[in-house]
């Protein structure tokens, strides 16, 4: 009886050069490059995210770079005082100040502005018209009722807000896998009063403990993370349990126990691994949800403390002053982008993570 | 002769431009017993649901005429007339083919209503008949069950009566008896067959299993790759097989493969039972539940040795506690009585291992490895070969530097024939890299074994290695396993339903029915001479199949 050996075809397929091998991670990334959409979505979203990274290059009210009387200063880092460009007062140099465009405007004098002239807090003292003014040469999508650049306000805003939503996934996601993870490795009484913990605790009201706590606490973006992250990781900690009970008891981690691995081992090498699918599913769903949940905040008046560039604020301004339609369409705008983005990220994702897709 | 019931011409498949089926021609007589047999992947499950057009995403090509209408130009709407009408189809695993919402009757008596017209009263009457034509026991309550409160026989009885409700022509049967037990799959068969024959269905039966082919069908269609490679009556294809496929097919059936043990050298066992009993904690049902737990023992009253270099079988049923005494030869459940490895005790009496990592429980963990029966499920998807069969180094031997444990990684993986002996250092570093999904079951299987032998353990724990391999491979795999055997001295602890397997590598064989051990004795005493009513009905089932002659 002739019975072909596996072996030969083992050893034929060694020799001959084998493509490189493909992780199953590697393979969802590429099929998340081809869906289209979600991609080019990574990439726009990434890209403004690194330009609002750099905002103060962007918008400020200071010239990145000045020459005067011969001297090169880099006002954006350490704004000399006035008397440093011919002015009669010790205070930082206002650069709106028609005086001191005057200076810049004599030879051998020149300062290299960033492209939108305002610093999110800036005031613009000489803008022709009452605020909110509109749309103008030097305020592209005009002020708020405080004088302050509504363009400037929504990039420093769009920072504020990714951070932040980065902040709150991050901590959530650690807290949920945590969770998720000893419940669903070591079930029955672990589990059982982890499910009922996470019952009580998914019941408290919210929103008016954040009321209750913005009223007892200065505000801050420290205690918003705080209080969000505590109610934030629950929805994730049950996808991450029910893989875990799922994976804990598939052959491959039972062949790790009888190898001698520990516990802690086989949650970290065997089980986590194969368990973030869902974990890496949500990740732009839950920072849409994030930003939202800031933006609405901040729309109350609960959230961040006033000044602070925010994206809830402006809505707020918008709705305040329904005239002034600059302000709403252009948070609006931004809000849409970010959160479309979101989405069409997380859809690529999930197209690219999904077990039922055909591997090819 | 008439003309065929059904008649294919140049059937093709192809799932995203890739073809896996090549224009196969085959007839159908009405009335007749034909077999479609291949191994996994040969296409044969897919040509017969593309038949119906069951696969969405499948391009099918050719014609499949039911007399004299062409199956694969009908609209979706005259399909589904056809489907589950004149065409009835039963699936391998009766649990996901039934719908766990609603009743047995129910489900039957919406083909009844739908298809036949029937007034729900009607309906009701012929529900009970059926079920009770399929030879269920006591059919007017079984029609008000769920699908979870029947056994794998009772839902296999239902969906063959789900399938005959509308009185089809033809009966595609998809690997009817792969997921039951030995004794419940001829049961299966016999019944197939009386119904078949009463209402003169044509029935087109697809398995991998060549010897329910011999036993059951009159003509049979061999598939490789997506080709027709011989067909023919069951008699002349099983006598004078043309194709070499076929021929090794027919060959790869497992042979025992060894001569008389040699006397034992006086050495203590390696794995040794004395009254082992384990049991469960299952909820008890009502109030009382709330405060006590039930027990259930799973094992009891075990008692065996295993000397170095052996092989024990343990046979028995699904449910019967098998796979349970091998969790506890791992040492993953606790115990009750005394389970000893080299002379050396899993825990204290009565106390079963204790769950943390002691040195002395790891040292212990070391001599007793494992090799599971799903090679898919047994590797983590998401680390490399080499990660995987490394593992077992990083805990017993963390002191190998990377490319020392790189070395025995390659070794091992030499040693399951799975690399060749020598080849440019570049490539083999490449295939260590490799994840599991890159390999085919039997690969898989072979890392399995590498996995668990690279820490040189004294005793390996068999659950069903062999059960989800293709016939050829798993013919190499034992072989394979007999091989380590003799080089390494290991003793295997062997679990399975299959007494091939059993016939092919057990020294002695121990037989368990509801957790207790029936019979016990040499391989050749249980199989030849059974003494118990149970293993007697055990090597019955399949002794047509299997004649078994002693070395």
């Amino acid at each position: 009886m002739s019975v072909l050996t596996e072996a030969p075809a083992a050893a034929s397929a060694a020799a001959t050069p084998l493509p490189p091998a493909l992780s199953p991670g590697r393979l969802a990334w590429r099929r998340f490059r081809r869906h289209r959409l979600g991609f080019y979505s990574l990439i726009l979203f990434g890209l403004l995210f690194v330009l609002s990274l750099g905002a103060e290059l962007i918008a400020n009210d200071r010239p990145l770079l000045a020459r005067y009387g011969g001297q090169l200063h880099a006002p954006l880092l350490h704004n000399p005082p006035e008397t440093a460009f011919g002015g009669d007062f010790e205070t930082p140099t206002d650069f709106h100040d028609p005086f001191i465009q005057r200076q810049f405007e004599q030879p051998g004098n020149w300062a290299l502005f960033p492209p939108i002239r305002f610093h999110h807090s800036s005031i613009n003292y000489f803008a022709p018209e009452p605020h909110p003014s509109g749309p103008s040469a030097s305020n592209w999508l005009g002020t708020d009722d405080r004088g302050r650049d509504v363009a400037a306000r929504l990039l420093y805003g769009f920072r504020l807000s990714v951070l932040f939503a980065l902040a709150l996934t991050a901590v959530g996601v650690l807290l949920g896998v945590l969770a998720g993870a000893i419940q669903g490795y070591y079930g029955g009484r672990v589990d059982l009063v982890g499910q009922r913990f996470i019952e009580v605790w998914g019941s408290m009201p919210e929103l008016y403990l954040l009321i209750i706590f913005s009223a007892l606490f200065e505000p801050g973006l420290l205690l918003l993370l705080v209080l969000l992250s505590l109610f934030g990781w629950m929805g994730l900690s049950d996808y991450v349990r029910a893989e875990f009970l799922r994976n804990r008891q598939l052959d491959y981690v039972r062949a790790a126990r009888a190898m001698g691995l520990s516990n802690w081992q086989i949650m970290r090498r065997h089980i986590l691994p194969n368990s973030l699918t869902p974990v890496v599913t949500f990740l732009p769903f839950r920072m849409s949800a994030a930003i939202l949940a800031l933006t609405a905040l901040d729309f109350l008046g609960l959230g961040v403390p006033p000044g602070t560039p925010s994206l809830g604020e402006l809505l707020a301004q918008g709705k305040n002053n329904l005239d002034a339609w600059w302000i709403s369409l252009g948070t609006f705008a931004v809000l849409v982008l970010t959160l479309l983005l979101l989405t069409f990220m997380g859809d690529g994702l999930r197209d690219a993570l999904d077990p039922r897709k055909v591997q090819r | 002769m008439s003309a065929p019931l059904l008649q294919v011409r140049a059937l093709s498949v192809a799932f995203a431009g890739l073809e896996v089926v090549h224009g196969i021609d085959f007839e159908l007589a009405a009335g007749e017993r034909l077999a479609l047999v291949g191994e996994s992947g040969s296409g044969k499950t897919v040509s017969a649901l593309s038949l119906l057009r069951l696969l969405p995403e499948a391009e099918v090509g050719g014609s499949a005429l039911l007399q004299g209408r062409d199956l694969l130009r009908l609209s979706e709407r005259e399909l589904r007339g056809v489907r589950g009408d004149e065409v009835a189809c039963i699936f391998q695993e009766p649990m996901t083919a039934l719908n766990p919402l609603y009743t047995v009757g129910n489900q039957i008596g919406e083909i009844l209503t739908l298809k036949k017209g029937l007034s729900a009263r009607q309906a009701e009457a012929r529900i009970v008949e059926l079920l009770a034509a399929t030879g269920m026991p006591e059919p007017e309550r079984r029609a008000r069950a769920y699908p979870h409160q029947l056994s794998g026989g009772q839902r296999q009885r239902a969906m063959i009566a789900m399938a005959l409700a509308s009185e089809p022509r033809l009966l595609i049967a998809d690997e009817p008896t792969t997921a039951l037990d030995a004794s419940l799959r001829t049961q299966m068969l016999e019944l197939l067959g009386t119904l078949q024959q009463r209402l003169g269905m044509a029935l087109l039966l697809i398995t991998h299993d060549l010897h329910l082919v011999r036993q059951f069908a009159d003509r049979v269609l061999v598939l490789e790759r997506g080709h027709l490679v011989e067909q023919g009556p069951v008699a002349q294809v099983f006598e004078q097989a043309q194709h070499p496929y076929t021929r090794k097919l027919l060959g790869s059936r497992p042979k025992r493969d060894f001569g008389p043990p040699p006397p034992l050298p006086e050495a203590p066992p390696v794995l040794r039972a004395r009254q082992l009993a384990v049991a469960y904690e299952v909820p008890r049902p009502g109030l009382a539940g709330w405060f006590r737990r039930g027990r259930f023992e799973a094992v009891r009253g075990v008692e065996f040795e295993l000397p170095p270099g052996r092989t024990l079988g343990v046979v028995g049923e699904s449910g019967s506690g098998k796979s349970t005494l091998a969790l506890a030869a791992l040492g993953l459940l606790r115990h009750q009585g005394e389970l000893q490895i080299m002379g050396e005790a899993w825990g204290e009496p009565g106390m079963g291992p204790a769950r943390a990592n002691t040195p002395r429980l790891r040292r212990l963990r070391r001599q007793v490895q494992v090799v599971f029966q799903d090679p898919f499920s047994s590797l983590s998807p998401r680390l490399n070969i080499e990660q995987i069969v490394g593992e077992g180094l990083l805990v017993h031997e963390p002191h190998l530097s990377v490319p020392q444990r790189r070395e025995r990684v390659l070794q091992a993986l030499r040693e399951v024939g799975l690399l060749p002996e020598s080849g440019p250092q570049a490539e083999l570093l490449r295939w260590l890299q490799r994840y599991p999904h890159e390999f085919s079951g039997g690969q898989r299987q072979r890392i399995a074994i590498a996995r668990a032998l690279i820490v040189q353990p004294r005793l390996l724990v068999l659950d069903e290695p062999t059960s989800a391999l293709d016939v050829t491979v798993q013919q190499q795999v034992l072989e394979l396993l007999l091989r380590l055997q003799r080089e390494h001295h290991l003793s295997y602890l062997l679990i399975t339903h299959d007494l091939d397997v059993i016939w092919a590598l057990a020294h002695q064989v121990l037989v368990l029915q509801s957790g207790a051990v029936v019979e016990q004795g040499s391989a050749e005493q249980v199989l030849q001479l059974p003494q118990h009513p149970y293993t007697q009905s055990l090597v019955q089932a399949c002794a047509p199949l299997c004649p078994r002659t002693g070395p």
